[in-house]
């Protein structure tokens, strides 16, 4: 058996090959430009001045010495920021939301979390700017911070934001609270399914909180021009989310801002928000020159959005053949210093591999004294699904129940209503199961001492949203394909792919270009597992636009009605005269004589995406003197409706498989009692590296979407949602513990052993 | 402003004169002196490999190595990797085997992976898992990164 199997049952020209990616030859060169790479002429470089607490008022900012130092050409804080200079009169209802987005950038009355910009610095040279930021004086009051989820949602816990009141579905609360919001969603009768089941069980579980861990740090380049005109160029996942956010922050039309997305180091989320782009242009405009900020990757760790730490109650009736009759959960999810976790997403995907009559699921928004959380791969869907499919598999220890019949026998298919009322829509849960099921890793023994195999699922919804693409052809044949999503993984490939398969032509012939915000229309984040089905799309759509205007000039050449013509792979020929063909490079050569060259567009806001799952097999070792777990072999199968370049989306399956292995065994942030951040480097920090890890195969199943005309799902984010409890069930195993707690350390391992009165772990 | 060294050194094979002040790190010449962008910056304290250059024939982290240190040493970058004739072998492994997704920490794995197969031409895959243990890379979980040099290795 392969490593990496493609379940195909269409067959395409182009969509489903592995061409190497267009934009490869510059990555493997070190030619590629990356946002640090940016070196415009006369440059300056920037740094930020941080907060060193995690909770205290700002009293005073003095930046005199640091002015005056040699070599500093700007100096700015929160004051050099429009919302200094607005009241709450004009800005209304929209008063709070702006304060949060300007201070998070840079703190004007306190510092929320470790980290917080309070300063910037731009100077001739990074060292300076961080010579003279020892001179900013910063008088502080310090505050009490509360860091843990639960402790926040107590009453009289110390309060991150004065004004915050929860919204309650919503209704607002009279008294300020930590919790920014609660949401439920229910369906049928829970009471009825739990005195039905034959055996109910509930548990608690905790998460760490973790980082993506990009290997690009964040930054910024800015010019800021005398006629009023702004530049952005950075490493971002979405160049509209970024002008989006400036102009709000410095109550800029959007027409005054273009920015220029840079190659981009990675992302998962994380580099949606724009941290440095705002100060950076204030930086611009004060000085004159274009100015540069680059985070260091402690800054990345304190200051950027890492995901949520979170609690969560699970509770499941089942009836002894396995049937669920009742689920319930409660999560409640840090969402950093403002409000915004994903816990709606996570209530939304916690049983949503599931078939469920009856459910209640609530989650919580809370705000604590920690960097603001972002979005990190199938955001909320891994925390939920590490009690969920945790507790599954419990279940199926207490009842003699094979995992994958217990899931079959649950699983969502096509017309299950899931508890936030959506129903599903054709779906590949089934078929992943069954692959899982039928695998060589499945039907393999496990062998060994202290070794355990581990089954879990996962869910993420994946996105349409809009997206805007135009192609040009060529003379020569060639077409131009201008898109506004960034490429983080192999993109420019899959949409390039589905291009050409579209038009009938080569692969090579497609080159795509990823521009400017000045130079195509608004496209939506690369997030979402969106960008090769919704981009994809617009791409097709574009394609076709260019296969009617083919069409037409054929007419024209041809003196006859479009209606006697048609375009099939490539080829446009009369329907009734053989003797009248064109190849699309012949009609190409013939565009300039004819009415010049053809562009095709589309501008695109998609529903049809398809709901994406996965489902991990894994099998471990544990070290009963030691704790530590190896992983020894390891599956990943996933739905991807139709691959369109399997190598790239198994790429995104063993990566979201690798994350997922770090979050579950290794990663988190240590804080102290008052919220700093005790491990921020890569070496305290530890993500997995080559020698943590065996193979990662994958089985790719391809359940076509309806939505998209080669079955396209997203495939980026359901991989990273199954491991920690595929890992955790695992553990179980080979030791007998039941782990709740991420990460599941070689330390708490052994304690687990020891609280269960047996030294040896095992 | 601060003083500046001057340093001669080779660089792909070519001889450089630069001027750098002793504070820089190899990584900030490469990048800011010479404009040698091909080399990259993940964490600037040796943990994850991003910088890695040749020097003297073993890989270093050229954050964790002055730019005065450089004196009359023999550098490889990755702009010194591929050839007017074409790429590398392991440039090209890498490309047919998807072994890159953001690319960022690709320079710094490619020449590892070159230093390695120069030292061990036919290095199996557990002697590539532990030599390439000094670079992270965050999007592919290494599975073809690991293939990609296996199948340019005389090891099969």
């Amino acid at each position: 058996m392969t490593s990496n199997q493609v379940l195909s049952e269409v067959e395409f020209n182009v969509v489903g090959k592995r061409p190497i990616r267009p934009d490869g030859v510059d990555k493997v060169t070190g030619r590629a430009q990356y946002g640090a790479d940016t070196n415009m002429t006369g440059a300056l470089q920037a740094k930020v001045l941080r907060s060193p607490y995690p909770h205290a008022r700002i009293k005073s900012i003095d930046v005199s010495k640091a002015e005056a130092f040699p070599g500093v050409k700007a100096v700015i804080t929160a004051k050099d920021l429009p919302f200094a200079a607005l009241s709450k009169e004009e800005l209304g209802d929209g008063y709070t939301a702006l304060k949060y987005a300007s201070d998070h950038m840079m703190a004007s009355d306190k510092v929320l979390f470790k980290g917080h910009p309070i300063a910037a610095i731009a100077a001739v040279n990074a060292h300076v700017a961080e010579s003279a930021m020892a001179l900013i004086q910063v008088d502080y009051e310090e505050l009490e911070s509360v860091v843990d989820v639960r402790e926040a949602m107590k009453d009289g816990a110390p309060l991150v934001h004065e004004d915050l009141r929860t919204n309650d579905m919503g209704q607002i609360s009279d008294k300020p609270s930590n919790i920014a919001a609660h949401m439920s969603y229910s369906t049928g009768d829970i009471d009825k399914g739990f005195a039905e089941a034959d055996l109910v069980m509930e548990r608690e579980y905790t998460t760490a909180t973790v980082h993506q861990g990009y290997i690009e740090p964040h930054n910024s380049t800015a010019f800021w021009n005398t006629d009023g005109q702004l530049n952005i160029w950075t490493s971002t996942q979405g160049s509209f989310a970024v002008r989006a956010a400036v102009a709000n922050v410095l109550r800029l039309p959007v027409s005054k801002i273009k920015v220029t997305p840079m190659e981009i180091g990675g992302g998962f989320g994380g580099k949606i928000t724009a941290y440095l782009d705002a100060i950076t242009a204030v930086l611009s405009k004060k000085a004159g020159v274009p100015v540069r900020t680059l985070m260091t990757r402690s800054e990345v760790f304190e200051a950027s959005g890492p995901a949520p730490a979170s609690w969560m109650r699970v509770k499941i009736g089942v009836k002894n053949n396995g049937k669920m009759t009742a689920v319930e959960t409660d999560i409640a999810m840090d969402a950093g210093a403002y409000p915004g976790s994903p816990a709606m997403q996570a209530i939304v995907c916690a049983f949503a591999c599931y078939d469920v009559t009856n459910g209640k699921v609530d989650g919580y928004d809370v705000v604590v004294n920690k960097p603001k959380t972002a979005a990190y791969r199938a955001p909320g869907s891994p925390q939920a699904a590490f009690g969920v499919e945790s507790l599954i598999d419990e279940i199926c220890g207490e009842l003699k129940l094979d995992p994958i019949e217990f899931r079959l026998l649950n699983a969502a298919k096509e017309g299950t209503r899931r508890i936030e009322g959506l129903v599903a829509k054709r779906i590949g849960l089934v078929e992943c199961l069954e692959a899982a099921r039928d695998h060589d890793h499945y039907k393999s023994k496990l062998s060994g001492e202290n070794t355990g195999r581990g089954v879990a699922c996962g869910y993420w919804p994946n996105r349409g949203f809009q997206s805007s693409v135009v192609m040009t052809v060529h003379f020569d044949g060639t077409v131009s394909l201008l898109m506004g999503s960034v490429d983080i993984g192999g993109t420019r490939a899959s949409i390039a792919q589905q291009t050409a398969e579209t038009l009938g032509i080569a692969y090579e012939d497609v080159k795509p270009t990823i521009v400017d915000t000045d130079s195509i229309g608004y496209t939506f984040i690369t997030g979402g597992s969106r960008t090769s089905f919704a981009t994809g799309l617009a791409a097709i759509t574009a394609a076709d636009d260019v296969k009617e205007q083919m069409i037409t000039r054929a007419a024209k050449i041809w003196d006859t009605s479009e209606d006697d013509i048609e375009y099939v792979n490539g080829t446009v020929s009369h329907k009734s005269d053989e003797e009248l063909k064109f190849s699309f490079k012949d009609l190409a050569r013939q565009l300039a004589t004819t009415g010049g060259t053809i562009s095709g567009r589309s501008n695109i806001d998609p529903t049809g995406e398809g709901n994406g799952y996965a489902v991990h097999l894994v099998d471990l070792k544990v070290d009963p003197e030691t704790g530590k777990t190896d992983v020894t072999r390891y599956t990943a199968v996933q739905d991807a409706g139709k691959a369109v370049h399997p190598g790239y989306v198994e790429g995104q399956m063993q990566g979201g498989a690798v994350q997922g292995i770090g979050w579950a065994l290794n990663e988190e942030y240590f804080f102290d009692p008052t919220g700093k951040m005790l491990n921020p480097t890569f070496l305290d920090y530890r993500m997995p590296t080559t020698l943590d890890l065996p193979m990662i195969d994958t089985v790719i199943v391809e359940v076509a979407n309806p939505g998209h005309p080669y079955g396209v799902r997203g495939v980026g984010e359901p991989a990273i949602v199954p491991p920690m409890a595929a890992i955790g069930n695992a553990i179980h195993g080979a030791t007998g513990h039941r782990m709740r707690s991420l990460p599941m350390t070689p330390g708490k391992i052994l304690e687990a052993g020891w609280e269960n009165g047996n030294s040896s772990g095992g | 402003m601060a003083d500046v060294t001057q340093v001669k050194t080779t660089i792909n094979g070519e001889e450089v004169n630069l001027l750098c002040e002793p504070r820089q790190s190899l990584l900030e010449v490469l990048r800011d002196v010479l404009g040698m962008t091909g080399t990259k910056e993940g964490c600037n304290d040796g943990n994850c490999g991003a910088c890695t250059v040749i020097l003297d024939g073993r890989i270093v982290d050229s954050c964790l190595v002055l730019g005065v240190e450089a004196e009359g040493k023999n550098i490889t970058t990755i702009e010194g990797m591929a050839s007017p004739e074409g790429l590398h072998p392991l440039q090209q492994s890498f490309l047919e085997n998807a072994s890159l997704q953001c690319g960022i920490c690709t320079p710094g794995f490619l020449l590892a992976s070159k230093s390695l197969l120069d030292q061990e031409p036919d290095a199996d895959e557990g002697r590539i898992r532990h030599w390439l243990a000094g670079n992270l890379c965050r999007c592919t979980g290494y599975d073809k990164i690991v293939r990609a040099v296996l199948q340019v290795s005389k090891a099969k």
